[in-house]
């Protein structure tokens, strides 16, 4: 076998590409339904009008102005003002409102007084994101009305603003948060999502591509001569794979960083790298799983089990930091992971090459993977028949 | 007597197929990987992943460019905090940037060298906070943290200087989280994941189990050998296999797994009982009428498997529902999942009732009678063929 036959089997595996609907599906139309699907799904960005509640005891010119305040506020929108506190429970345990804010009774009598009345608020955290978004904007109401009282204070014992700034907060934090300013949650889900789903797709096409040449007898006619090399057959199975996943996967930067205008600070060149690597570490994650198990049904089980895994463990929505250790150290098997920590450094902040070198290292240790399940990959081709 | 006859044949003929179906799902691999070991093992995994819950001393750089007491208070008290810790210090903003760079921490606290002088003076002092922004959740704990302790030694502040104005004019206020009072991501997502995992293995199983019929019986979904050919027979039948085996499935998913992991677990077990049931069935439909239009056996993985994610995020129960673009929410009315995950985690994280989760409940029935009239029809239409064929 020669480099002439890695050339005849890819364009057999370009015919046999075009004709099955199944790859049509998986490479072009799972990966674009999702860019569709998830961008248009978070395409506000940071959700905002959160629907809260108040529960407005004090009701006089005070508390409505504190609501309005609150409702001003892009986060969350005040869709009722309840009388007491139960009918505020029940709406939140029904799910219409993610907050409640409490303003007491005697709050503007007590604020005048100085006696220091108390605000509470309260979210429902098992809707994390809708919860964390209300509890921001509802600190941050507080914050202002805090501010209000002691301006107003102020002012009735005749001190300029200036003086009363620093009478409000002596002390303020000032935020820069690097490389994503508006918190958009879109930017740090699908930056991962997408890929994810992309890498679940290769991983399927390429054991589905090897094992349906046993199911359907057709292993001879891939090879077509005894002494056949598994490598260079694979090599040139795979080859015209690599070429279009590349291109679904510029594709997908193009809508992510040009389309979407994601934040992007780093080297176009190694972006496409990692892109590049990406694919065929996927790819020879799915050529180690179908040597692992030749079987069509099984391979393609684990390639299932294993690329929806990824998506928690990589560690984009939960960080690995923060799992079990020896789970942080099975993060390392999962080329998403790779793929995340290297995206976080080139895309998101924009570091130089040097210090994502061990990420790409990694992903391009992956290719390695196939060797060890090789024989027994050729072995199955030679003389298994294909089990349902 | 005609009549009795007729409902007593049925319903031997109805536990002829669940028995049928029972022994083909266990014979075969790839569906009892599907029905048993993925439900058992999935929900551990996960809770594995997240069982950790919250971020802790989430490591920051400090550069202290003030030098004095009360700039070294600060630093103190974020570094006592729970979720922050002061890894190092640095001498400049490069040299932390630096540091950031090869990932020893997630923020840059910058202490002014004029922090305590205009603190002195009464006038308002500015602390810079830089966050790297690979995990939200890193940001929200630094962030919430320095923030926290920045209005607390303010007010320290204020008493101490006898400030003319504030102590008398200052409200306070207090913060209570909800039903997941650590804020905990297991107890966050997992309720999600069982009930997917639920629906998501019932959808591959079924449709891998209509794959290889269609591919033993020259495309068709049942044999010509088959001697039953009651409509209601075979999908009651059929039903009623998935169903046995899932009773289990739901028992081990939403009571002993979330028991196991110690997340919030308000459920009454008589409303997780009457709740499980539409959803099961629901499900099933579902999955009988998806798998209805597969053709061979290993293509529902590659076809389904994606969807997973794609359900979990229209569910609403990560993405807000009143964020979700309102096609996609009403897509989303169209699966199971999307009610029994709002259900569940209503039931189990809030306490609810049947009553308070009536809208889902009902959605849930009203999914299980569409999806088994479609279920229905395709069979009907699967009969007909094949007897066609035969004729022919």
């Amino acid at each position: 076998m020669n480099v002439s036959d890695i050339f005849r089997i890819a364009g057999r595996e370009v015919r046999r590409l075009f004709s099955g609907k199944i790859y049509w599906f998986c490479i072009f139309f799972v990966p674009l339904f999702s860019c569709i699907f998830f961008l248009s799904l978070m395409q506000e960005g940071l959700p905002s009008n959160i629907p809260i509640a108040i529960v407005d005891e004090d009701k006089t010119s005070t508390s409505r102005a504190l609501i309005r305040q609150l409702d001003l506020l892009e986060g969350v929108e005040v869709i009722e003002v309840y009388e007491n506190f139960n009918q505020a429970q029940t709406a939140m345990q029904k799910g219409n409102i993610y907050g409640v804010y409490l303003i007491p009774r005697h709050f503007t009598k007590k604020t005048v007084s100085g006696k220091q009345p108390v605000l509470s608020f309260y979210t429902n955290n098992s809707y994390m994101m809708a919860g964390s978004i209300a509890m921001r904007d509802m600190k941050t109401a507080s914050v202002l009305a805090a501010a209000s009282a002691v301006l107003q204070t102020g002012r009735a014992k005749g001190y300029n603003d200036q003086q009363i700034t620093a009478s409000i907060q002596p002390i303020v934090i000032e935020s820069h948060p690097i490389g994503n300013p508006g918190l958009n949650y879109s930017v740090y889900l699908n930056n991962l999502i997408l890929p994810g789903i992309f890498a679940l797709m290769i991983m399927c096409v390429t054991i589905y591509s090897i094992s349906i040449e046993i199911k359907e007898k057709t292993e001879k006619e891939w090879f077509s001569t005894e002494n056949f090399s598994i490598t260079f057959s694979l090599v040139g199975k795979l080859l015209p794979q690599t070429i279009l996943f590349f291109i679904v996967g510029l594709l997908l930067y193009v809508i992510l960083y040009i389309l979407m205008q994601f934040p992007f600070h780093g080297n176009i060149g190694c972006m496409i790298l990692v892109l590049f690597l990406f694919i065929l570490a996927s790819q020879a994650m799915g050529v180690f799983m179908t040597g692992c198990f030749p079987t069509l049904r099984l391979g393609l089980s684990f390639a299932c089990l294993f690329g929806m895994i990824a998506f928690s463990i990589s560690g984009f929505s939960y960080p690995v930091n923060a799992m079990y250790p020896p789970i942080q150290a099975i993060s390392n098997i999962f080329p998403l992971r790779h793929y995340f920590l290297i995206y976080v450094d080139q895309a998101l902040n924009g570091r130089t090459f040097f210090y994502s070198w061990p990420q790409y290292l990694s992903l391009a240790s992956f290719l390695v993977l196939p060797a060890f399940t090789l024989r027994n990959l050729k072995w199955s081709l030679k003389y298994a028949s294909y089990q349902a | 007597m005609k009549l009795l006859n007729t409902i007593e044949k049925g319903i031997s003929d109805c536990f002829a197929i669940w028995k049928r179906e029972l022994w083909s799902i266990y014979k075969d691999v790839g569906v009892f990987i599907f029905f048993i070991i993925v439900p058992i093992v999935y929900p551990i995994m996960y809770g594995m992943i997240y069982n950790t819950e919250s971020i802790h001393e989430v490591p920051i750089i400090v550069v202290d460019e003030s030098h004095s007491p009360l700039a070294r208070k600060f630093i103190r008290q974020i570094d006592a905090s729970p979720d922050v810790h002061v890894f190092a210090y640095a001498s400049s903003l490069e040299d932390a940037r630096e540091r950031i760079n090869r990932k020893e921490a997630y923020a840059i606290l910058l202490i002014p060298s004029d922090f305590s002088y205009k603190i002195n003076r009464g006038e308002q002092a500015v602390i810079a906070l830089y966050s790297d922004m690979a995990s939200i959740l890193f940001y929200e704990a630094v962030f919430m943290t320095t923030t926290e302790i920045s209005i607390e030694m303010g007010y320290e502040i204020l008493v101490k200087t006898n400030d003319p104005i504030t102590p008398d004019a200052l409200l306070s206020y207090e913060y209570v989280p909800f039903y997941n009072p650590q804020s905990g991501f297991a107890s966050f997502l997992l309720p999600a994941i069982l009930i997917l995992v639920i629906q998501q293995t019932l959808l591959l199983g079924i449709s891998m189990l209509c794959g290889t019929a269609r591919e033993r019986n020259n495309g068709h979904l049942i044999s010509r050998e088959n001697t039953v050919t009651g409509i209601l027979r075979i999908v009651v039948g059929k039903a009623l296999a998935y169903l046995t085996i899932y009773i289990f499935t739901c028992f081990w998913a939403l009571v002993i797994v979330p028991n196991l992991f110690k997340i919030p677990q308000l459920a009454q077990f008589n409303t997780l009982l009457l709740f499980a049931l539409p959803y099961l069935l629901s499900c099933i439909f579902f999955a009988m009428t998806i798998a209805g239009f597969i053709r061979s056996r290993e293509t529902p993985m590659m076809v389904l498997v994606f969807t997973s994610l794609i359900f979990l995020f229209i569910s609403g129960i990560s993405w807000p529902l009143p964020a979700i673009p309102a096609f996609w929410k009403y897509v989303g009315y169209l699966i199971p999942s999307s009610f029994g995950i709002q259900g569940f985690v209503k039931i189990n994280s809030m306490g609810a009732d049947l009553w308070e989760i009536a809208f889902e409940y009902r959605m849930l029935w009203l999914q299980t009678g569409i999806y088994f009239v479609i279920t229905c029809f395709i069979y009907y239409y699967q009969i007909t063929r094949v007897f066609k064929s035969e004729k022919q």
